[in-house]
Order: structure tokens, then sequence, then C-alpha cells
């Protein structure tokens, strides 16, 4: 009986759960949404608590409360600029739960087997759900449990690197170890055997050397991944740990782990296709790394650079009616977004048209120069996709571009043979006038000169982007 | 270094080439800057103006040349002039070298150095020193403003209560610096206004100006190419001038004030708007020939004067437009003139450093070392190229809705594909995998379908709240270490309470930063 209603309430969960997810459509409603999520979840944990999971369920609430303390003060303590490395971090733990869930299983299983007719009958929870099975399912279950176990370990330990590069701690740049790729096809190719071996009644051995062996692939192939690709790799993390949920429900036989897991993991996989082509690369070249060579010689990059100060860009935006903002990770580094603000709130007093835009990839995390942007109470209707704002640069007066490179980088339009043609870019050098917040001359991550720098129209406006833009404030009047 | 600028001994040259600001520049440079007492009077500028900048005044032309050490100028110096530039100094100024050969020569055997501002390369490093560009700007936009003076009638259209006034038809002839200036200026005072260039490539900045560009039916093949020679516009062939001819007697009578721009480098100006055009035009319509000094656009131009022809049309000659405003033209001119000096002085240590390796200075400079380097080679760096562009063909309607259709027949396709070998995939599945399984694989991908289904619409900037909140969810995995922990093995329970500990982190933190997130974003 009490197993029914912990079915019904799956059923409301995995409805709330979609419903919460569809809701981040819009702004507004995406702030009813996350509460269908919360309730969802309380709902689900509370349904299993009083259900299967009603053994040590006094423990069980104790370690939720620890948990959820340590999570408020995550969530409450974390700047937005951090963002990026905390969802990394939640990454890492849902993996590594997945992994310790898909042992237990397999103990579960291995102590279910061994017990005569009678001991089974006497089993409850779980393992009288293990020992119902047939040998056919058993495999099956096997199967199951090897894959929520290799995808939950890859997503630790990449999630793990992802965090240490995101936050810093990690050298950034894409590091292999000698072999590269090799080696993770070698390693996939042993875990393959050793899952083999696994089925065919190995054991437990068998399981924690797949288990290691996935712990190496994730730390190899995010370690060969630079920092500009970051977005794709969180979202297919993110997508990754869903598939790690779903592959475990698999084996408890759990529809809502299925269902939530099959929801997030579709989502990474979009966030990924969509992060990609915003760099107009296939999955597969971002993960192994690296861009490709130049497919020929590449145009020559003809004038100089022209520096400019505070007072030439501030005698500018007082001229100008409309202004359009580029931010990039550069903002996000310098954690300018509150100066930016600041000087789109004068902008905006003074009756000047002021919008941002935001190409899909600026930043470490999909999304991210959004977040930052609220942060400072930038209203988000101002805040424009690449799509919406690209037409509108021919009649902008001022484009200012903050800490972005590659994604306003003219030669992925004008030079068939750069590294990046074919990416969408900001088209901001067909605005009257560019300036570009730099720290200095230098190409950006994929390491391709941008002709943006010399063009005519554009005035380099070297420095700390803070520390620049502080200056210029108090001219602006 | 001390720089030193004279009073322009032209006569009726109001221009001086070192404004204050320009000092205050210089100075930044390591140089010190002296100037002839009221040398910028007649552009405005104060000898008080000065001394604040930090200039030395000093009270005759003959101290002024023998303290510089470099002298800048505006027009090519004079006998008197050339005399007191002595062996060890630079003259920057103006020069025409192909004009003034004897003077080039005599100062190169003394052992001066003479930069022509006018010999600056055309390459976009050298822009910023371009004399010629900041005086062709100032000339077009006086040339407009003079025609103005000159025509009876409102350059803007209007309909007032005393009757409708036409519009005035302002006709541009050379779409160069000065004429794109001049299009800028009529275009804004309200004329039709209408542009004519040799060079089809500049069709487009034309356009962008607000004019309207005056198309000639020719061959692509036989049009000059303007990258050829600098960015100027060639000579053109006999069969291409008389279709140009004819086009402009086509259009005379209706063009109220003609602005005429054309030259090539080194000849005399082209001849475009001859008598009988003229005489066509309406009386009180005015023509500027901006090439007056080189002979002249217009056949009956005469160079610095002011004429009214028998029909009434006023033609005027002056070559002195850039004078005439002399405040704009002296500040742009010094301009050019520091960022000449400040590639001169490479390290803003206040010396002199004459880099003949250097494309732009090594084009500018026409006499050095006690030698004529005039004509310079030609720069490394072409200038700017033509564009070619292909034309993007419009489509028709029936074009454009057999795309459409083949578009939708296409996705039809892979829809159905798609499907067709998800729904066999799935029939195979079920073959061999027990009931049991395929209950809970129906349950994935459906979740899957809806998965995709729902997170296309998540608008692109929620994508980190959706990353937070897929998180949390995505801790649902809580619920398989809730049912393992009541197990009766130690090391099981261990590993699920690790488990629902993490994911509870999980959880809060997730849901909360969402929370966190969606509270920030606020509409303005």
């Amino acid at each position: 009986m009490e197993y029914g209603f912990t079915t019904a309430a799956y059923v409301v969960a995995a409805v709330l759960f979609i419903l919460s997810l569809g809701g981040l459509s819009g702004q507004e409603s995406a702030k009813r949404a996350v509460w269908y999520g919360i309730v969802g979840m309380a709902l689900a944990v509370f349904a299993t608590l009083i259900g299967p999971g009603s053994g040590y369920w006094a423990l069980s609430i104790i370690l939720i409360a620890a948990g959820g303390a340590i999570g408020y003060q995550l969530a409450t303590k974390v700047q937005m600029t951090q963002m990026p490395e905390l969802v990394a971090a939640m990454h890492s733990l849902v993996g590594l739960a997945a992994v310790f869930v898909g042992f237990n299983a397999d103990i579960e299983l291995t102590r279910v087997l061994a017990m005569d007719d009678t001991a089974k009958k006497g089993l409850e929870g779980f393992a009288a759900l293990l020992a119902k099975k047939s040998s056919v399912e058993v495999s099956i279950l096997r199967v199951e449990l090897v894959l929520g176990i290799f995808i939950g370990a890859v997503t630790f330990t990449g999630s793990v690197i992802a965090y240490g590069k995101l936050a810093g701690r990690v050298d950034t740049s894409a590091t292999k170890l000698p072999g590269g790729h090799m080696l993770n096809a070698g390693a996939a190719a042993l875990s393959v055997l050793f899952a083999i071996m696994y089925f065919n009644g190995g054991g437990m051995f068998m399981l924690v050397l797949v288990t290691l062996l996935a712990l190496f692939i994730g730390y190899h192939l995010i370690m060969g991944i630079g920092g500009a690709d970051m977005p794709v790799v969180v979202s297919m993390l993110n997508s990754y740990s869903g598939w790690a949920a779903a592959a475990i429900g698999f084996s408890l036989g759990n529809d809502l782990l299925i269902v939530v897991g099959a929801l997030v993991g579709s989502s990474g996989a979009i966030l990924s296709y969509i992060m990609c082509k915003a760099m107009n690369r296939s999955f597969i070249s971002v993960i192994l790394g690296g861009f490709g060579g130049p497919a020929g010689e590449q145009m020559a990059v003809e004038g100089e650079q022209i520096a400019i100060e505070a007072d030439g860009v501030a005698a500018a935006l007082n001229d100008a009616d409309s202004i359009v903002i580029i931010p990039g990770y550069g903002m996000a580094v310098a954690q300018a977004q509150q100066t930016v603000s600041e000087l789109v709130r004068k902008l905006r007093a003074k009756g000047k048209n002021v919008r941002f835009a935001i190409h899909p990839v600026a930043g470490r995390l999909p999304g991210h120069m959004n977040v930052l942007l609220a942060e400072a109470k930038v209203p988000y209707d101002i805040v424009l996709e690449m799509d919406e704002i690209n037409d509108d640069f021919p009649e902008t007066d001022v484009a200012i571009v903050i800490g972005s490179n590659d994604i306003v980088n003219p030669a992925a339009q004008d030079d068939p043979n750069s590294p990046i043609a074919g990416m969408p870019v900001l088209e901001c050098w067909k605005a009257k006038q560019v300036f570009v917040s730099k720290r200095g001359q230098g190409t950006g991550y994929s390491g391709i000169e941008n002709p943006l720098f010399f063009k005519e129209n554009t005035r380099m406006f070297y420095g700390d982007a803070k520390q620049s833009l502080d200056k210029l404030l108090p001219m602006i009047d | 270094m001390i720089i030193g600028a004279p009073k322009e001994t032209f006569e009726g040259e109001a221009r001086v080439a070192m404004t204050p600001d320009s000092a205050l520049q210089l100075q930044k440079l390591g140089h010190s800057c002296v100037i002839e007492t009221g040398a910028g009077a007649a552009a405005g500028f104060s000898d008080d103006a000065y001394a604040t900048a930090g200039v030395e005044v000093v009270k005759t032309a003959a101290a002024l040349w023998k303290a510089a050490d470099v002298i800048v100028k505006v027009r090519p110096p004079s006998d008197t002039e050339a005399k007191r530039l002595s062996a060890d100094k630079t003259l920057i100024s103006f020069f025409y070298p192909a004009a003034n050969e004897k003077l080039m020569k005599s100062l190169a055997k003394k052992g001066s150095s003479v930069i022509a501002m006018d010999m600056v390369p055309r390459i976009s490093r050298a822009q910023k020193m371009d004399a010629l560009s900041s005086m062709a700007n100032i000339a077009g936009y006086r040339a407009v403003i003079e025609a103005g003076n000159n025509f009876g009638r409102f350059f803007t259209g209007q309909v007032t209560a005393a009757g409708k006034v036409p519009p005035a038809k302002v006709l541009v002839v050379g779409a160069g610096v000065a004429g794109l200036a001049a299009i800028g200026t009529s275009t804004s005072l309200g004329a039709i206004t209408y542009a004519f260039d040799v060079r089809p490539e500049v069709a487009e900045q034309i356009e962008s100006m607000g004019a309207e560009f005056v198309f000639l039916e020719f061959d692509d093949s036989e049009l000059p190419d303007g990258a050829e020679t600098g960015g100027y516009a060639p000579p053109s062939s006999p069969e291409f001038q008389a279709k140009q001819l004819e086009k402009f007697r086509e259009i005379a009578p209706d063009i109220d004030i003609v602005i005429t721009t054309a030259l090539i480098p080194n000849r005399a100006a082209p001849l475009l708007w001859t008598k009988d055009m003229v005489e066509m035009m309406k009386p009180g319509s005015v023509i500027i020939d901006l090439a007056a000094e080189k002979g002249g656009n217009c056949e009956l131009t005469v160079m610095d004067e002011k004429i009214v022809s028998d029909n009434g049309v006023t033609i005027i000659g002056y070559t002195d437009f850039p004078s005439q405003m002399a405040a704009q033209s002296s500040t742009l001119y010094s301009t050019n003139i520091r960022h000449m000096l400040a590639d001169l002085t490479p390290e803003k240590d206040g010396v002199i450093v004459h880099d003949m390796d250097d494309d732009v200075i090594r084009g500018a400079t026409v006499a050095h070392a006690s030698e004529v380097t005039f004509p310079p080679p030609p720069p490394k760096v072409a200038a700017i190229a033509v564009q070619k562009k292909e034309p993007i063909k419009e489509l028709t309607a029936d074009e454009k809705r057999a795309l459409e259709t083949a578009a939708f027949k296409k996705q039809t396709k892979t829809q159905v594909g798609l499907l067709a070998a998800g729904g066999a995939l799935l029939l195979a599945i079920g073959l061999v995998a027990p009931a049991s399984f395929m209950q809970h694989f129906i349950v994935f991908v459906l979740s899957v379908f809806v998965g995709f289904q729902v997170i296309w619409n998540v608008s692109h900037s929620l994508h980190t709240p959706l990353m937070a909140v897929t998180n949390a969810i995505s801790s649902i995995i809580i619920l398989g270490a809730l049912t393992q922990i009541g197990s009766t093995s130690g090391i099981v329970v261990v590993l699920g309470a690790l488990a629902v500990f993490m994911t509870g982190i999980n959880i809060f933190g997730g849901f909360l930063v969402t929370r966190r997130m969606l509270a920030m974003f606020q509409k303005s």
C-alpha cells in the first residue's frame, strides 16, 4: 500500500520536474518554476523515506540536514563570477554519488544471489527487489550498473579537473600525457574488457578496475581541454551526470531516477550542442581538444592598433545615442560587472539606448554573462542574444568590447583560412566606432590575431577592465 | 629638440602648423616648442594661449629660424625662408616637390632635411598624418557652405504657409575625401545629393553618406582600378570620358549646385563640366571647382576668383578653402604634424630618428643627408585594396517558395527517417530484452523526448540557472541511496550514507543558488 503511494508521489514529482525545466523559458515564469522543482524533490524524498527507504530514516534525515546546511552555505556565499566552479563541483558530487550507489547495488546483488530461497523471502526493500530477478534480468542489471558507475566516475574526475581549471588551481591550458588520445582509447578498451569479465562473474574486483580506468579517462579527457572550451565541458558533464543517474535508475528499477536522469541528460546534451554550434566546431573536435590547424595561409593583418585614453572614450560615449556593450570572460576576471552596470545606469539616465550583446560562448558557462549582469542589477530586457542584436550594429554609434576576443573576430567571416572561419561572431566592427578594453596586446584563447583591433574605427583602451572603467566613469556627464 | 612654427608669410594664409594643444602633445614627446609672435593670431590662437601651453614666444622670424631644430610650416618655404634653413635643420611642411624641384635641389645640396606633408603615402598606418585628407575634408565642407552663400534658395525642401519650396539638387563629382565631405555636408543640410566617381567601388561609400550614385552603363573590365594608383582615380579611357560627359549633359539642367573635386595625380585636372553644360544650367546656380589650382574641372573656372557666367551661373575657383577655416584646419594640420613627429621620435625622449627604412618617413622625405630623395620607391604595403564584391542575387518569389518547399521536404524526410530508425531500434530491443526492462526503457525514451522538447524552449539568458537546477534535480540519485541505507551490510550503509550526504549538499545548494540567481534578473 505504501508502495502505491510512493509510485503516485513519483509521478507527481516527475511532472513537477518537467514543469520546473519548462518554466525556464522566461525570467518571470522561472521564479515560479524553481519552486516546482523544490516541491517535487521534497515530495520524492518524503515518499521514499516513508516507503522503500524506511530503514535508518532518522540517520537519513540527519545526513540530508547536514548536507543541506553545507549546501546553504555554498549557495549563499558564492560569488556570481564563481558560478562555473560551483556548478562543476556539484557535478562531481552527483558523479561520486552515482558510483557509490552503483557499488552498493553490486554488493547487495552479490549478497542476495548467495542466499537460498527461504532467506530471500525474508528480505526487505531494495534487496527484496533484487531477489525477484531472473538470471537474464540480473545480467541486464550488471550492464546497467557498469554503465552507471563508469559514467559516474568519468563525471567525478572530469568535474574535479574542470573545477580546478575554472578556479585557477589547475593550469587552464590544454595539457595531455604522452600518448594523448591513444591513452584514452586504450583505457576505454580495457574498461570494456574488464566490464565483460565482470558480466561473466568476475566479481567486485573487475568493477573496481573499471572504475579506476573511468576515473583516469575523466581526468585525462578534461585536462586536454583549454579554458575557453569550458562552456562545452561543463554542459557535457552536466549531461553525463544525468545519464549516470538514469543508468543507476535502470539498475534500481526506479522510474523517477530514469525520468530525471533522462531530462538532465538531454538538457546537458542540448546545451553542449548550442555551445558547439556557436563555435562552429563539432562536439568531437572540442572534446578531443585544440583548434584544427589553419586550412591555408591566413590573411595578413594590416594597420596598427591605436590606443586611446579614458577621456577619448568618454567623449565618444557622451556624443553617442546608441551604445552596445559586448562583455566576455575578461569582464568576469576583472570583476568589472558592477562598474559596467554603473556606467550603463549613467548612460541610460541621459536617454541613450544602451544594450548588451551576449555571444553564446562568452564566459566559462552557458549564460554566465547574463547571470553576472543580472547580479550587477542590469535589467535583463536590455541584455540581448547574438541573433537579436547582430543586425543592429550598423546603426550603433559606439560598441564597447570588454574582455572578449574570439567572439568578435571578423576573420571568422572574412578569412576562409582562419581556424575559426565560419564561427558566428558579433559583428561589432560595423558600428561607427569600437572601443576594446583589453589588458594588453595579445591574442585570444584560440591564438589567432584579431583584425578587429587593427580596423580604422577601432580604438584600444588598454588596461585592467575594472580600473579603466573606473577611470571612465566620472568623465561621463 | 626644439620645434618651431613661424608665422606663414604667404599672403592670405591664416593657418598655423602648431596649436597650443599640439604643443602640449609635442612636449610629451620630449621636445620643447617655440613660436613666432602672432603666428596663430589669424587662426584664433593668441600668444598668451601658447605661453600658457609652455611654448616660448619669440619676436622675429629670424630668431625663430635660428632657435628651432625642426621647423613646422604649412606652405612651402619662400626664398628667404629657404635661406634661413641651415644644414642641420629639418623642415616639415607642404612642399609639392614635383612643382618645386629647384628649391628641393638647393635645400638638399645645403644638407637640410625636408619632409613633405603632401608626400605621406596613402597606407592605413599613415592616415593619422595624412594632411592632404585633413585639408580636403575641410575644403569639401567649406565648398558646400560657400555654395550655399552664393545660392539664393534653401537647401532643404519646405512646405510653408507662403508656399512650397523645392529642395536644392547638388551634384558632387569625384568622391574622394573632399567629395565625401561635401556629400555629407550637403545631405545634412537637406539637399538632394547626387555623386559621381569613376571608381565603381566607392558607390557604397557614397550611398552610406546619403547621396545617390550616378551610374554609367559600362563594362567592368574597362573600368580603372583605383588600388593600382595608390587610391587615386587613374585617368580614364576616351570612350569612358565621352559617356561620362553625355551623362552630365543629361542631368545638368536639373542641377542647382555642382561641386567638382576630380584630380589625377601629377596631371592637370580633367575637364568634366564644359561650357555648354554651364549654359544649360538655371540662372542662380552655383559651381564650386575644388580642382581650380590644377586648372579646374569646369571649363570656365578662373583660379582664385568668383565669376558669373552670361546666363547667371556663379563659378567659384577659390583655392584657399582650408585657410578660410583656419581654426579648424590648423587644429587638424597641427595634429597631423604632431603624429609625424611622434613617428620621428620613437623613444619619446626628444631625439629625432630619421629612419629611412620606415615606409612612411621614407615616402614623405624629399631631401635628406645632402641628397634628393624624391620620388620615393613604391611603398612595401599596398594601398587599401579594392573590395570586389560578388553581387548578391535577389531571389524571385517563386524561387523562394521552391527553396522553402525543398527545405520543408528535407525536414520531413529527416524527421520521418529518425522516427523510423528510432522505432525500429526500439522494436529490435523489445524482441530480445525482458518485459521488465522494456517497461523502464519506454519510460526512459519518453523522458528523453520530453526533455528535448522542453529544453529547446529555455531562454539563452537562463542557461546558468538551468545548469544549477538540473544539478539539483540530478541529485534525485538520493532516492537510490535512501533505499540502500537500510541494508544489513555495513559497507552498504556507509557508502549509502555518504551518497545521501553529498546529494543533500547538491539538492540544497542547487536549488538555493538557482533561486538566488533568478531573483537577480530584473526588468527595467
